[in-house]
């Protein structure tokens, strides 16, 4: 199954991409394993998740912590710590 | 208590008129006793900041501010809620979010002004990147753990 992945602010510029459709691999079962996964596919995704604990992410457009099985998922979005208001 | 009623949200480029979006919660009734009114300004931080670039998620920052808004309605007995929040770059004086909150009792209206801002700000999908007036770029802002304990602190004393 295809998931578009979406990225913003930091996490975007350092990724180089707003957003991408994947193929996501057999085994990769929650949000914690898709920061894993993504880590190593190339420099710019390995500097973007270095700390992967202040990521943030959801899924379908709402908030998820990492545990969260992504099974299902069409859109997960990746990003900094939120600074609006 | 009559029906729950449905908050205003609304996430747009261009400014907003906070007399009209007060005058829009309370016009042709008699039934609001207060209004609470909380204004967000871009700071030019002792003259540094050219701009803020405001980077938001379409689509989840709807939905996010108005589970926030929902919540907020539920919990404490409101005739009006609207929230407002710009995006695209904000020069420094301008207006940047704005929370309006009607309510027949001031202590009602304040607290979920209140409430609204603090989850607003760890939890609804925005991110504020600087314009320096030298040129150089400043860089994302930083999520501020007093914002984080602010919001938690509406958590206790369910």
């Amino acid at each position: 199954m295809t998931t578009r992945l979406i990225y913003f602010a930091w996490v975007r510029e350092r990724i180089g991409t707003s957003e991408e459709d994947v193929e996501l691999p057999v085994g990769i079962e929650t949000v914690a394993d898709l920061l894993r996964w993504l880590q190593s596919r190339g420099e710019g995704y390995e500097h973007a998740l270095q700390y992967p604990d202040v990521i943030r992410v959801a899924i379908n457009q709402e908030h998820v912590d990492h545990h969260e099985k992504i099974s299902g998922a069409r859109e997960i979005a990746l990003f900094p710590p939120m600074t609006g208001g | 208590m009559s029906a729950v009623l449905a908050p205003t949200v609304r996430i747009q480029r261009q400014d907003f008129d906070v007399a009209a979006e007060i005058a829009g919660l309370t016009q042709g009734r008699a039934d609001i006793g207060a209004v609470v009114t909380f204004s967000g300004l871009c700071r030019d931080e002792q003259g540094a900041l050219a701009a803020l670039e405001l980077e938001h998620y379409p689509g989840m920052a709807e939905a996010e501010i108005g589970r926030i808004a929902t919540e907020a309605v539920q919990r404490w007995p409101l005739q009006g809620l609207t929230v407002i929040h710009r995006h695209g770059k904000i020069a420094p004086g301008e207006n940047i979010v704005l929370v309006v909150a009607a309510s027949a009792h001031r202590q009602a209206a304040f607290e979920a002004a209140n409430f609204l801002m603090d989850y607003l700000k760890s939890r609804a999908p925005f991110w504020k990147k600087e314009h320096r007036v030298d040129g150089s770029e400043g860089g994302w802002v930083e999520a501020k753990e007093t914002d984080v304990k602010a919001a938690q602190r509406w958590k206790s004393s369910e």
